[in-house]
């Protein structure tokens, strides 16, 4: 297959990026574009060595268009381990790092540098490579149509990918905009919405050429997700460059409104990133590997808008006792307590549609995986609404608690729901008959599982200690302890931290493992004891 | 009036009743009698073949 505009627009895109390297108004930007010419360049020649040069009109071998696009959704599922994969890696690494300061490599791997390599690889990379590659896979499903935009599937793809090299190198180069979750500099925030807009036509599209009448809730959340995304990271990312080939940005904001403005974008990215699109997983991924229809779908709208209504006033929690107006602090963590209706009316749903197929959970690691991923959406979404109370801020706030609470969710819910969606794809995407090792699944689930559990119960421990710590005084009104007392106190905490990311880490191993062997198309000989062969198949 | 100070008033009181008004809606819609078995409907989208 020939793509001779695309391959064109590779090769200006790498004669551009080596002019911004000639022309750089700071060294780092020059040492950024100089990566962004090597990338576009490598894949200029990738292009071009593709090419068909037969003559016109002569005979060329037109693959048959098949009825939904899933070269893609087989790309990004690969990337979505990959990344997962990396990411985890890097938090292991940035654990490790706490624990050991010794391990602070200058300049490149400071701690400052490679916890936002961490915190992007394993929210934007692997979340969003998992978000797209499901959302194509569901739109296309639900709405029995062919993805819409033919090629411009693959540009969104590549352009992701393309979005997640930048970001990556950029942190590792110390390009920041100092922005949680939104470290990207305007130029690559640029790029990002240009990707973003092209993801909300395909998404949309599709939606419109649906040969389905009904737009399935799953739809409605992952639209849901795209388009409040793109609001969120346009609104944040308002920004003045000093120099159009310089790294360097001013916020369109000041102070407490620059501050509001990145946690409305940061909790919305929570609740729209790594909920909402998540829960487009569940309300697909779940009855379908249990063969059952969603528990209530009367339910699961009223979800939905509960949902949006209320997560996009959440955000002033992550200010409490700041400069903030005290109204807008109160009315985060009104809103926030108020969610705990939505989220458990989700959850309930979610764990409901196994009812009647309970012994599903016994019998299927798959489905043992994504129930134990809504068990945690309930947790982390119950205990985020309590941590948002200001009384409770005033201990968790600043403490490892926080890092706890954000990895309950982002390992047990994004995590969890991500891997059996995987674990039911690939077979699928692959044509295969089942998966190489359904006793790899379990290996992962309980890996994971106890990693999980292990991190945020001694994270529990660490940052109430902390907190505690932080706001002891002694009889004269003095402070206990000095602040570096209460860094060598989390020491043990760090180690076994690091233990339970390791072991998530392994499980994320044996599911890169299991994923390429279904792959090659191999199946490991087994049998899972007290199981019927026919309960190890994947449910269709 | 100041900017802020007009926004501020239209958000605590015709956007609120507004996007109140909606929300309700949204669930009166969702829970209106009849409407169940069109949601019956909904919820065998996924388990259609593919």
């Amino acid at each position: 297959m020939n793509y001779p505009l695309e391959t064109a627009a590779l090769v200006i895109g790498t004669f551009l990026a080596l002019l911004g390297a000639a022309y750089a108004h700071d060294s780092l930007f020059a040492a950024h574009m100089w990566v962004l010419f090597l990338t576009l360049g490598i894949s200029s020649i990738v292009m071009l060595r593709r090419v068909s040069f037969a003559p016109a009109g002569a005979p060329r071998a037109v693959p048959a268009k098949s009825e939904y696009f899933d070269e893609v959704i087989k790309y990004g599922t690969i990337a979505t381990v990959f990344w997962g994969v990396v990411g985890f890696l890097v938090g292991v690494v940035v654990a490790l790092q706490l624990a050991f300061p010794d391990l602070n490599i200058e300049p490149w791997l400071n701690f400052g540098r490679t916890r936002p390599l961490h915190t992007s690889a394993v929210i934007f990379a692997f979340g969003g490579n998992a978000l797209i590659a499901t959302s194509f896979y569901v739109v296309q499903r639900t709405c029995r149509a062919r993805l819409f935009g033919g090629n411009l599937g693959w540009f969104v793809f590549w352009g992701y990918q393309l979005f997640i090299v930048m970001a990556a190198t950029g942190y590792l180069l110390g390009i920041t905009q100092g922005k949680e979750y939104a470290e990207p500099e305007w130029y690559v925030d640029i790029w990002l919405t240009i990707v973003w807009v092209a993801y909300l036509v395909v998404f949309l599209g599709t939606i419109f050429m649906r040969k389905e009448p009904h737009i399935y809730v799953a739809n409605w959340f992952y639209l849901a997700f795209i388009v409040t995304i793109a609001m969120l990271h346009i609104v944040n990312n308002l920004a003045m460059p000093i120099s159009f080939l310089g790294i360097k940005s001013y916020s369109a904001f000041s102070g407490v409104q620059d501050a509001l403005t990145q946690w409305w974008y940061g909790h919305n990215a929570v609740g729209f990133f790594l909920t909402a699109g998540f829960l487009g997983m569940m309300y697909y991924f779940i009855p379908k590997q249990v063969n059952r229809p969603v528990y209530s779908y009367r339910l699961s709208i009223i979800h939905f808008w509960a949902l949006i209504f209320m997560y996009i006033w959440a955000g002033p929690h992550h200010l409490h006792y700041t400069a903030l107006p005290d109204w807008a602090q109160t009315l985060g963590m009104v809103f926030s307590i108020m969610l705990w209706m939505p989220s458990w009316g989700g959850m309930i749903n979610g764990l409901m549609t196994l009812s009647g197929a309970w012994d599903r959970i016994r019998t299927d690691p798959i489905v043992r995986m994504m129930v134990m991923a809504v068990a945690f959406y309930g947790m982390a979404t119950f205990e985020g609404p309590m941590m948002s109370v200001k009384a409770v801020n005033s201990l968790s706030h600043y403490t490892d608690w926080t890092i706890g609470h954000v990895h309950s969710g982002a390992l047990g819910w994004n995590g969890m729901i991500t891997f059996g969606a995987v674990y039911f794809l690939v077979p699928k995407l692959w044509n295969r008959k089942r998966l190489y090792s359904l006793q790899l699944v379990n290996w992962h689930f309980w890996l994971a599982t106890l990693g999980i559990v292990l991190y945020a119960a001694v994270m529990w421990v660490a940052g109430i200690q902390q907190g505690l710590m932080w706001r002891e005084y002694d009889d004269q009104g003095f402070l206990v302890y000095s602040f570096a007392e209460t860094v060598a106190a989390m020491f043990p905490y760090y180690l076994l931290r690091a233990l339970g990311g390791l072991m998530f880490l392994a499980g994320a191993l044996l599911m890169a493992f299991n994923v390429t062997m279904t792959i090659l198309g191999h199946e490991r000989q087994e049998r899972t004891p007290g199981v019927a062969p026919a309960g190890l198949q994947p449910a269709e | 009036m100041e900017t802020y100070t007009a926004l501020r008033q239209f958000a605590d009181s015709w956007g609120l009743l507004a996007m109140t008004l909606f929300f309700a809606g949204v669930i009166l819609f969702t829970l209106r009698p009849g409407s169940k078995s069109h949601a019956d409907d909904a919820a065998q989208i996924p388990l259609k073949e593919d």
